[in-house]
């Protein structure tokens, strides 16, 4: 049996939780065994169902009010009895905040090996991983029986059916020692935007844009793209930028579908975050910027030229 | 307030990945080591930090052979009071997790601090086990800590949220961006370093969950294909037909 962690945002399911839960049915289908879900939080009416969509027939919903909120303790404990009460073997999660909080936990609990951030499918055995910060990949294999498998976030695209699932409520037993903090505050950063892990379009400034006032043709684009803003450390460190859309080594790794790059030089460790997008788009006035050695696409120019250019030639392709 | 940061050597972070032995090991010939930046950056300096304003004292754990002991020095040329090295070359993070759990178990910290991940395994997931393994609570990903009577003030940076929170020590607490400035070791650190007590543990077990089999290099990219920036609209025209990205 494999569980499928299917995390809720304000009552409904998050776009990883989609992809984990037609990830976690292909992996049963593919081990000729079933797969079921488990959510915890309240759900909106008709939200769990629709986990039926990617091909998973059975949901457990720990419906509590005071679960709303991701408590590491907690939530392991959840998912681990789920998983013991129906003999999995096999428990995914996705490679996201939650996902990274909760997974260690289940694994110690289950004894079992921790896959953290695959990518794909097993191969036989094998599940690769992205290492050394998108330089490398890496073929992990279990040496236990069960295993905690986290999904890295865009890499799997689930195929979408109109099956619904049936769901069914259970019981937790969950005390006060199981909430570890007490959640004080939340604030939305980016407004709007899709968090830049989950982004499938990403326009990304660095240097080479001068200064925090020019920012608005970065973000111009990224409205006509409904894509998310990033920037290279520098900008962050400068404090042009806040620091959460700081990609690269030692910020967020991203694999969106299509990542421009404007006015950023494409150092080693800025390419390490970002060298797993499907289509790079590089627009830098120097020709020898080694960031065109990792693009798809390139304009040697001017950003403050082809920056507006470029918004307004998707603008006229997006309403004809 | 006794303080344990964990801390993880990786390859510098300008280093051409390669591998050996048929592409299962990663190819240490000059490589330069460093301390994991998160682990210096951000976990250690801000344990140094509230040792310097509340008093206390700092260890650094790390689990590795003796060739780690230069990443160790300079953790302590840094500021850091003693070290323990366990005396293993990890094959997995269990491994570490269990190691550095075993460790702390009875010495009795009051905060046990991490990197948020590793740049090399990028897995983030040592914390949450010792923190598992010890039944203490949990807090990933945090951006800012400051000490409240018995808790901690916590910011969390999540995908696009930022989330504030309370958590009694003792606690294990993953540290990303923002928690602190890096610092560079003076003088009188780095003399002191050498004098100061490293710890040589034997690792407990030998058991592991997950092999690394094989490493592989992504494919090289083809040609950048330039557009001139007089006909910005065939780019847009190519990511739309061609790339279909929009
Ligand atoms: C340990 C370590 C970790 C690091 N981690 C990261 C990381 O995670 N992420 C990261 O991004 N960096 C990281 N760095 C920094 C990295 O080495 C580079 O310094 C950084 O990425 C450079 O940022 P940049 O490209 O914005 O700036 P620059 O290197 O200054 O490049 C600016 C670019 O803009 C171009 N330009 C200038 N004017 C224009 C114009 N008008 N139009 C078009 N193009 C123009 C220039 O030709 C140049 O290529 C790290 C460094 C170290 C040592």
């Amino acid at each position: 049996m494999v569980l499928v962690f299917a995390e809720l945002g304000n009552g409904n399911l998050k776009k990883t939780s989609l992809e984990v839960a037609a990830y976690a049915a292909e992996l049963a289908k593919n081990k000729n065994t079933e797969c079921i879900a488990v959510a915890i939080g309240n759900a909106n009416a008709g939200e769990l169902e629709k986990l039926g969509n990617c091909g998973i027939k059975k949901v457990l919903h720990a419906d509590d009010d005071k679960l709303n909120s991701v408590y590491s303790k907690a939530y392991s404990k959840i998912i681990t009895e789920a998983a013991k009460n129906n003999n999995a073997d096999t428990v995914v999660l996705s490679h996201n905040s939650t996902g990274k909080t909760i997974a260690p936990r289940i694994a110690i609990k289950m004894n079992a090996a921790l896959l953290p951030g695959v990518s794909s499918l097993p191969d036989g055995n094998n599940f690769s991983k992205t290492v050394f910060s998108g330089k490398a990949t890496a073929q992990l294999a279990a040496k236990t029986n069960t295993v905690v498998i986290t999904l890295n976030p865009n890499s799997f695209k689930p195929h979408l059916t109109s099956d619904t699932a049936s769901v069914e409520k259970i019981n937790v037993s969950i005390d006060a020692k199981d909430f570890d903090y007490e959640i004080t505050g939340t604030e939305k950063e980016s407004e709007g935007m899709v968090p830049l892990p989950e982004a499938e379009i990403v326009v990304s400034g660095g240097r080479g844009l001068k200064g925090p006032e020019n920012w608005a043709i970065v973000e111009d684009l990224a409205k006509v793209l409904n894509a998310t803003t990033a920037c290279s450390r520098p900008v962050a460190d400068i404090g042009w930028r806040p620091h959460h859309e700081h990609v690269g080594q030692t910020g967020i790794t991203i694999k969106p579908n299509l990542y421009i790059a404007i006015g950023i030089s494409g150092a080693i460790q800025h390419l390490a975050g970002v060298n797993q997008s499907k289509c790079i788009v590089v627009i830098n006035k120097d020709p020898e910027a080694p960031f065109f050695k990792a693009a798809d696409y390139g304009i040697v120019g001017d950003a403050f030229d082809v920056v507006p250019k470029l918004t307004e030639a998707i603008k006229q392709i997006k309403s004809s | 307030m006794k303080i344990l940061v964990c801390i993880s050597k990786v390859p510098d972070t300008t280093t051409k990945i390669s591998f050996t032995d048929n592409n299962s090991k990663f190819n240490e010939d000059k490589v330069q080591f460093i301390i994991n930046p998160y682990d210096e950056w951000y976990a250690l300096v801000r344990a140094l930090e509230l040792k310097e304003t509340l008093d206390g004292t700092v260890t650094v754990i790390n689990v590795g052979k003796a060739d780690n002991e230069q990443i160790i020095r300079k953790a302590l040329a840094l500021g850091a009071d003693d070290a323990v090295r366990v005396d293993t070359d990890p094959a997995d993070a269990f491994t570490v997790a269990n190691e550095i759990a075993a460790y702390a178990k009875p010495e009795n910290y009051d905060i046990i601090l991490t990197g948020k991940e590793t740049i090399n395994y990028n897995s983030g997931v040592v914390a949450g086990m010792i923190a598992e393994l010890l039944d203490l609570p949990y807090v990933s990903l945090a951006s800012k800590l400051d000490v409240d009577g018995n808790n901690l003030k916590i910011e969390r940076e999540i995908e696009g949220m930022k989330e504030t929170l309370k958590v009694a020590m003792p606690c294990v607490i993953g540290a990303q961006k923002g928690m602190a400035e890096a610092r560079i070791p003076n003088m009188r650190g780095i003399l002191a370093s050498k004098t100061k007590p490293v710890k040589i543990i034997a690792p407990i077990t030998n058991e592991i969950h997950v092999q690394s089999v094989s490493f592989s290099l992504p494919p090289e990219k083809g040609a950048v294909k330039l557009f001139s920036p007089d006909n910005v609209k065939d780019l847009a025209e190519a990511l739309h037909n061609e790339a279909k990205v929009f």
